[in-house]
């Protein structure tokens, strides 16, 4: 084998209870290269790295690494050889604080007994820098936002040296000027010879970090190319396997009836005074940077956050919401970013998740699985969730398909104002049109969407009015042609319009 | 052909969690019927079931509380206490018929009360749930020995008993609320919203709570179901022994309770869990103390045999996963 060929795998496969869902893969990394790994949700990707990581083990088939070849068969055996990797679930403690995360398993010690905080605090500190964050090495990873855990993760992976860099998915969460340090941190490890493997569904940012990407349908590998020579169309149709749609549908002109008015509300250091309405059959967009307060405005308006000040009306009439359960009553749900944090329960069958919110309306007394069942199936042929069956636990379920039935989740009790956190994390070109265009359905009939979302395409291209926030407060609202991303990104930045820093 | 491969195979199909404990039941039961020609025998088996009918009741509230998430350890000194109470409560009242009627009445709002207690602390005061029922376990206590002056609170009743002696259709009346509770139990936690609702919080509390489900709710009805199951009990551990000695009435019951629940199957971290599951844990936890007594294994050693059973339950469960 050649000395720049860092892995090579040979014919690997991988089955779950005999399904297939990895097979024959024969491929070969070479050593200091970004390979960009790109396919549907289910296609296979996160297994495949998982079992470069000793995760899983193969059902077949041989992995060679530096010319060996090796049996990964845990992580810690992974860990061994130099191949790091940042999941696409995360993989934290939430009752220990940051450092303690980082270092978990790979902690420093100061003699035989002692461990060394000191340096690992600084070395912690060290990275979080690198990566351009503020997050303090001594805050509780359940006090972190998604961004923040997902900076802790990217940490962790590369807290030491590592030879093989896996990155599944690791942009989902965050904001463009995150996504802009994590690729230079990336250019610089590849300068050092770190071999990088990133998947992605952001296909644009696939072409621009990756040398080469691979594409897999179905467990299957398809190609494997130069990522210039690639453009996003033929991307998209090879992980299809057929010609995708035109991605976003046309936009609806909203009513001009008012269904949704908040007013002054405000939640201490988070909101300042956000004052906006909502009109039926409208897609208000909000964007802003990490920490703008998109997500706390989001809480405060279902009642999970406490506000400080601040009025609700729908459709007119005052609303007191301080519970999730007030908010349902009133027909608002709310789609969270943090899909295992808050949005599923893992551990529950698909069909109990989709109807978890939704259970009073169909059934007073006793639960008729029949009932469930169908409602469940529905969004199965609806969103086209891969699934053994509704009955299958989510945890089975690849990312995306989760976050597939975590929206199903929050659409199942019919809302009237659905708030939607980055709906399209983690789901594959394919879903996303089908989302969009799910979106596009609901408002069409009438409902009204409040659309949270740090792509900002799916800003300019999907919602009537974009709002945009920063440091807690609304800084503006965009309408008509003013909707651009540069527009928008000015006013999220602070150069133009609204209060000044 | 290669009947080590077949087995193993069909070990691999055995879903631990559902058919585990049944499976136990059933080695175990096959293997007391040799070891002993009297297991076998309609009393023998009735008694066995009268034995855990006690402790069994105060499992299936218990396993409502461990599915969401929490443990109650205060049901022993709660049963002496609600017990205790509801014979002065008998004696008062001149231990007739009404009188009867009138003690389980009184015992059933002391056991919701004593309950909502546990449920209002954990929930309202944010209390770890061990350690509140560890507090109210040594309250109740004290409380029942305080009230009796440490003696025993003996019913003037002579109906009283029948209640607990009694049998339908030769079964022991333990029996049949047993297994009734355990029916409708069966039912709640599979087939109610309430039920349902058991499962999320136990399973992920911020997720249930962001799904519209009032957490707190939810984990107060638990101490209050086992708050009644502990009053069930209570009433037919008094009415057998017409007596309630405050020493000694449910000393280790929330042990039996809590060991019949984790051999069921139920996960101590929450989130799953089977009433029939809890069932069969009493059973077999009854079975091993009959065959134990049967083979003449000293009673010290008895508590060995238990503990090694419960651990033996919970490691069969952990190799599956
Ligand atoms: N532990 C498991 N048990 C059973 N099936 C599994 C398991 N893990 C994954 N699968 C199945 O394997 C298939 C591939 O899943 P995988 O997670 O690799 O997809 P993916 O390409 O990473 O998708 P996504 O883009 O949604 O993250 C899916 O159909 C999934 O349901
Ligand atoms: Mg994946």
């Amino acid at each position: 084998m050649p000395r720049d060929i860092l892995l090579k795998t040979d014919r690997l496969t991988k089955e779950f209870s005999g399904v297939r869902v990895l097979n024959e893969i024969n491929l070969e990394i070479r050593r200091g290269e970004i390979l960009g790994i790109i396919g549907e949700n289910g296609a296979g990707k996160s297994t495949l790295v998982k079992i470069l990581n000793g995760t899983y083990t193969p059902t077949y088939g041989q992995i060679y690494f530096e010319g060996q070849p090796v049996q990964i068969k845990d992580t810690s055996v992974a860990k061994r050889l130099g191949i790091s990797m940042i999941p696409q679930e995360f993989n934290l403690i939430p009752e220990l604080n940051v450092y303690e995360n980082v270092f978990l398993g790979q902690e420093y010690q100061r003699g035989p007994f002692l461990l060394d905080t000191r340096r690992m605090r600084a070395k912690t500190r060290e990275l979080l820098r690198e990566l351009n964050t503020t997050i303090s090495p001594d805050e509780k990873i359940q006090n972190l936002s998604v961004a923040g855990k997902q900076m802790v993760e990217i940490a962790k992976a590369i807290a030491q040296d590592c030879k093989l860099l896996i990155m599944d998915e690791p942009t989902t969460v965050l904001t463009a000027p995150e996504v802009e340090t994590l690729f230079e941190l990336m250019r610089r490890l590849k300068q050092n010879g770190v071999t990088i493997i990133y998947i992605s569904h952001k296909l644009k940012e696939v072409r621009e970090i990756c040398d080469r990407v691979l594409i897999l349908r179905d467990g299957d590998f398809v190609s494997l190319d130069p990522a210039d020579s690639l453009d996003l169309r033929t991307m998209a149709n090879r992980m299809v396997g057929r010609e995708v749609g035109t991605i976003l549908p046309p936009k609806v002109t909203p009513s001009e009836e008012v269904i949704l008015e908040v007013a002054g509300l405000t939640v201490s250091g988070l909101v300042k005074e956000v004052s906006f309405q909502l009109k039926k059959g409208e897609i208000l967009g909000f964007a802003g940077l990490r920490g703008a307060g998109r997500t706390e405005l989001a809480e405060a308006i279902i009642g999970v956050r406490k506000k400080t000040a601040g009025r609700i009306s729908i459709a007119g009439h005052e609303r007191r919401i301080n519970s999730p359960v007030d908010a349902v009553r009133n027909r608002i749900a709310y789609l969270s970013e943090d899909r295992q944090g808050i949005g599923i329960l893992t551990n529950f069958e698909l069909a109990k998740n989709v109807t978890l919110v939704s259970l009073p309306k169909y059934f007073r007394f006793l639960i008729n699985p029949a009932v469930e069942k169908k409602r469940a199936e529905y969004y199965v042929d609806t969103f086209g969730i891969k699934t053994g069956s509704v009955y299958t636990r989510v945890e089975y379920l690849s990312g995306g398909n989760q976050q597939k039935v975590s929206l199903a989740k929050s659409l199942d009790p019919a809302p009237l104002i659905f708030i939607v956190d980055e709906p399209t994390r983690g789901i594959d070109v394919n879903a996303k049109r089908e989302v969009y265009h799910f979106l596009h359905e609901l408002v069409e009939s009438g409902i009204s969407c409040i659309l949270i979302s740090s792509e900002l395409e799916e800003l300019v291209g999907m919602a009537n009015r974009v709002a945009v926030m920063r440091e807690g407060s609304l800084v503006g609202i965009l309408e008509g042609d003013q909707i651009t991303e540069e527009e928008i990104m000015y006013y999220a930045t602070g150069v133009t319009g609204g209060v000044s820093a | 052909m290669n009947y080590r491969d077949q087995l193993r195979t069909l070990w691999k199909k055995v879903d631990v969690e559902k058919h585990g404990p049944l499976f136990a039941l059933l080695v175990l039961f096959i293997l007391s019927s040799i070891a002993s020609p009297y297991f076998l025998q309609t009393r023998n088996i009735l008694n066995i079931l009268r034995q855990v009918s006690y402790t069994g009741i105060i499992g299936l509230g218990m396993t409502f509380i461990i599915i969401s998430g929490g443990i109650d350890l205060s049901v022993g000194s709660m049963t002496a206490l609600v017990g205790g109470l509801a014979i002065m409560v008998l004696n008062y009242f001149g231990g007739g018929y009404l009188a009867i009627v009138a003690a389980v009445i009184a015992a059933i709002i002391l056991g919701l009360l004593a309950g909502a207690l546990n449920g209002l602390i954990v929930t309202k005061g944010k209390v770890a749930p061990f350690i509140v029922t560890l507090g109210t376990m040594a309250i109740f206590r004290s409380l029942t020995l305080y009230i009796s002056n440490a003696g025993e609170f003996r019913s003037s009743s002579s109906l009283y008993p029948e209640l607990g002696m009694g049998a339908i259709l030769g079964i022991p009346v333990p029996v049949w609320i047993f297994f009734a509770l355990a029916v409708i139990g069966q039912i709640v936690l599979n087939r109610t919203r309430y039920g349902r609702y058991v499962c999320a919080v136990g399973s992920n509390e911020k997720v249930a709570l962001y799904s519209a489900i009032n957490t707190d709710l939810v984990k107060f009805l638990s101490y209050v179901i086992a708050g009644f199951t502990v009053a069930v009990s209570a009433i037919l551990l008094s009415s057998r022994l017409n007596s309630i000695s405050s020493s000694n009435a449910g000393v280790n019951f929330e042990l039996d309770a809590i060991a019949a629940v984790i051999i069921g199957g139920t996960s101590m971290s929450g989130g799953s869990g089977t009433v029939i599951g809890t069932v069969i844990g009493a059973v077999i936890l009854g079975i091993v103390n009959n065959m134990l007594n049967m083979l003449g294994v000293s009673p010290y050693l008895q508590g060995t045999v238990k503990g090694l059973v419960i651990i033996g339950a919970v490691l069969i469960q952990h190799k599956k996963r």
